[in-house]
């Protein structure tokens, strides 16, 4: 017999007992949460078209709950920065990144996002971490489409175990103070 | 045009129909388009600056980064521009290899603009489809150079490796597999009464005006000049083949549509008879002073070391001079211009991105139709930002 | 009919004869040199008159050469489907005063063109309908792509010049 194709996951901790599964508030919202995050996809140039392949039939991410591309961003949980950003962008991303709403996360896609890639120059950001606080980095120049996943799983992972008041913390605040981010 | 009863609607920088980040601000009477106001540069990467900083093999990385849709183009017409300042003519091979692949890549992006104008006007499954063929061309360029899509393939001379039993096996496949996939795509859309309703006679450009504009590639072949740079100025022997070129009337958004679906199918007749007739000879010619030496000889022989070393530290000068060579790339006429004085980077490399030069058209195009007809004549245009902008 | 190079150098030179500075034969293409002066009268001429007829313009570009007197420079690349027949032409003009009257009256595709050459090297094209930068972003002082200028970001402060290369 073949080996099945899933993997069963565990339930987080807490109590089971027959028809009834009793756990803390913050696992369950972010067990909720991980398995159904709406990208925001900002792809402007070749991680972009890496993204629609990784959205396409053969590398789906929407088996990880990300089917539904929300090109809102009051209506986004995770900002998808692919592509090089120049100086002419930045404040577009900051206005961009301030209309999404809490609890919102930020993934830096390929090389030219999270550092500025192979572009060293004067009209190219040199990461968007200058201008918006970034959660996770997939470098690649363009990553491929596992590598997208693999960074998309690190988010998930980052939701699951967020605290439900991260929004009103000290460091989070002070975080988004050194952005210029009100 | 500061009457009150005109609207001014921001297609912004970030937008899902906008296939790429160009802004558009449109001044509206209701639902028609009176003006438009284009503002690109949101990707200004200063191709042409880096460009005179980097040796001329290290170039082909940028190349490939401009029109990333179909990269191969990009970078076989830099070498081949480098090989016309060198003076360097390449075997039948080689030639016929770089046809294969370039016909390839103008296959992979004619099917991203095709089926992106299904998207924009509501068929999302002509895409999902039309994607899947997309990895199997993915596949060829990993077997071939490594990457997927900033492919960085060929040489200065040639190609770093041949093509192996197993590429050829994969392209006859893929030859024998898109036709059926094309063909249920074309069921979808090519007679499709709405979609036929949304884009005839809309954004439609006459060919007089269309020259003027320095239109180029099949938004030129629609509007029904027959220009392709494949056929006047042969390149790479294209000169051997058969091919016709689909030429359009009314130069509408359908007729782009055609085209380039009909140009789908005259570059697969092309790399079946390339394929078919691939002559016997080696796969890279001598250029000693940018083709690496083989390692057996690096290792062994002190002229391959020496050679090697230069190559790789970029001390190498090309002759002076100044050039312009085109290829027909997926968008048009992709042009090198290229002026070097002696040293190991060039003088001045400008860019002929035909993104550039038709999209400033785009005001004329859309005067006067409503909303969902600009947002379809754009996407039908195959404007690509990183060309755009570079 | 095919024109040969001798045939278009003669004819533009009974019609201009101060103003075409230089010809050369490079490998690929004539290349005219014309004096800033007649350039639009030199391209109208190509453009319109029945013989030569040069309908498309292929690329406008500016280049710099700080050695020279004349220092800044734009190359017009013309193009004739009948025959496939390619010119290029070159006109150079002073560093303190970067003015050439633009051609846009005559091909409407030097209007991007123009704007691209006017943000990377200053040069001012009389007569163009929008003459502002297109490229780079508008606060931007300084033309980037003059020979005096870096390729980096002259503020940077993270990246080491040591280590990288420059």
């Amino acid at each position: 017999m073949e080996a099945p194709n899933y993997i069963k996951v565990d339930p987080p901790e807490g109590y089971l007992s027959p028809g009834l599964f009793a756990t803390t508030f913050d696992k369950v919202v972010g067990l909720a949460r991980k398995n159904s995050i709406w990208p925001l996809p900002f792809a402007t140039s070749c991680c972009g078209i890496e993204f629609m392949a990784t959205m396409g039939a053969h590398y789906d991410l929407g088996r990880f709950g990300a089917e539904r591309l929300s090109f809102s961003p009051r209506q986004a949980d995770l900002l998808m920065v692919m592509g090089t950003i120049a100086k002419k962008m930045a404040p577009v991303v900051q206005q961009v990144y301030v209309q999404m709403a809490e609890p919102r996360w930020v993934i830096a896609v390929g090389a030219c996002a999270a550092s500025g890639g192979i572009f060293d120059t004067y009209s190219v950001l040199q990461g968007i971490d200058r201008i918006v606080p970034v959660d996770v980095y997939v470098p690649g120049c363009p990553p491929r489409p596992e590598q997208i996943i693999d960074g998309f799983m690190k988010v998930q992972e980052l939701v699951g175990k967020e605290s439900l008041r991260r929004r009103y913390s000290k460091e989070y605040k002070e975080l988004l103070e050194s952005y210029g981010i009100k | 045009m500061n009457d009150n009863r005109y609207t001014t609607l921001n297609l912004g920088p970030t937008h899902p129909a906008t296939h790429g980040i160009f802004q558009n601000v449109l001044t509206m009477d209701g639902e028609r388009i009176i003006d438009t106001e284009q503002t690109i540069g949101y990707i200004h990467r200063a191709f042409e600056k880096i460009a005179e900083r980097r040796p001329y093999y290290q170039i082909t990385t940028l190349t490939d980064r401009m029109n990333y849709c179909s990269s191969p183009i990009n970078n076989i017409g830099w070498q081949m521009a480098v090989e016309k300042l060198l003076g360097v003519k390449t075997t039948k091979r080689v030639d016929y290899m770089r046809i294969i692949l370039m016909e390839l890549a103008r296959i992979t992006d004619h099917l991203i603009c095709n089926s992106v104008i299904g998207v924009d006007s509501g068929a999302l499954t002509g895409f999902v489809y039309v994607f899947q063929e997309r990895e199997k061309v993915y596949e060829i360029y990993e077997l071939l150079c490594g990457a997927r899509l900033t492919t960085n393939v060929g040489r200065i001379g040639g190609f770093e490796r041949d093509f192996t039993p197993e590429v050829i096996k994969k392209i006859y496949e893929f030859l024998d597999h898109l036709p059926k996939v094309l063909r249920q795509f074309e069921k979808l859309l090519l007679r499709n009464r709405i979609f036929m309703d949304r884009t005839i006679r809309v954004g439609a450009i006459s060919a007089e005006r269309a020259t003027n504009y320095g239109f180029s590639g099949p938004n030129l072949r629609a509007a029904g000049v027959d220009y392709d740079v494949r056929v006047t100025s042969p390149y790479s022997s294209y000169d051997d083949f058969d091919f016709t070129i689909p030429i359009g009337s009314q130069g509408d958004t359908y007729d782009r549509f055609c085209v380039r679906q009909e140009e789908v199918w005259q570059s697969l007749k092309l790399i079946q008879n390339a394929l078919d007739n691939l002559p016997e000879g080696k796969y890279f010619v001598d250029v000693p002073e940018f083709y690496l030496p083989p390692k057996e000889d690096v290792y062994n022989k002190m002229e391959a070391l020496i050679w090697h070393f230069k190559i790789v530290m970029g001390e190498i000068g090309a002759p002076v001079g100044e050039i312009y060579h085109s290829v027909e790339a997926a968008n048009g006429e992709l042009g090198f211009y290229l002026v070097s004085d002696g040293g190991r980077t060039p003088y001045r490399l400008h860019f002929r991105r035909p993104c550039f030069i038709y999209y400033q058209a785009l005001p004329e195009m859309i005067r006067g139709g409503v909303l969902s007809d600009a947002i379809l004549t754009m996407s039908s245009m195959n404007v690509i930002a990183g060309e755009l902008d570079g | 009919m095919t024109m040969d190079n001798a045939f278009i150098t003669g004819k533009l030179k009974t019609r201009f004869t101060d103003g075409i500075l230089s010809v050369e034969e490079t490998s690929d293409m004539l290349t005219v040199g014309i004096a800033r002066d007649v350039i639009h009268e030199a391209i109208r001429f190509l453009k319109e008159n029945e013989t030569l007829g040069f309908t498309f313009l292929t690329t406008l570009c500016g280049i710099h050469y700080p050695d020279q007197e004349l220092q800044l420079g734009v190359v017009y690349h013309l193009h004739r489907f009948a025959d496939n027949t390619r010119i290029r032409i070159k006109t150079f003009m002073p560093l303190d005063n970067p003015v050439i009257p633009t051609v846009t009256d005559l091909f409407s595709a030097a209007n991007w063109m123009e704007r691209e050459t006017y943000d990377f090297y200053g040069i001012i094209f009389e007569g163009h309908p929008n003459l502002k930068r297109i490229l780079n972003v508008e606060y931007l002082d300084y033309f980037p792509m003059r020979k005096e200028y870096p390729l980096e970001d002259p503020t940077r402060e993270d990246k080491d010049n040591r280590f990288f290369g420059r």
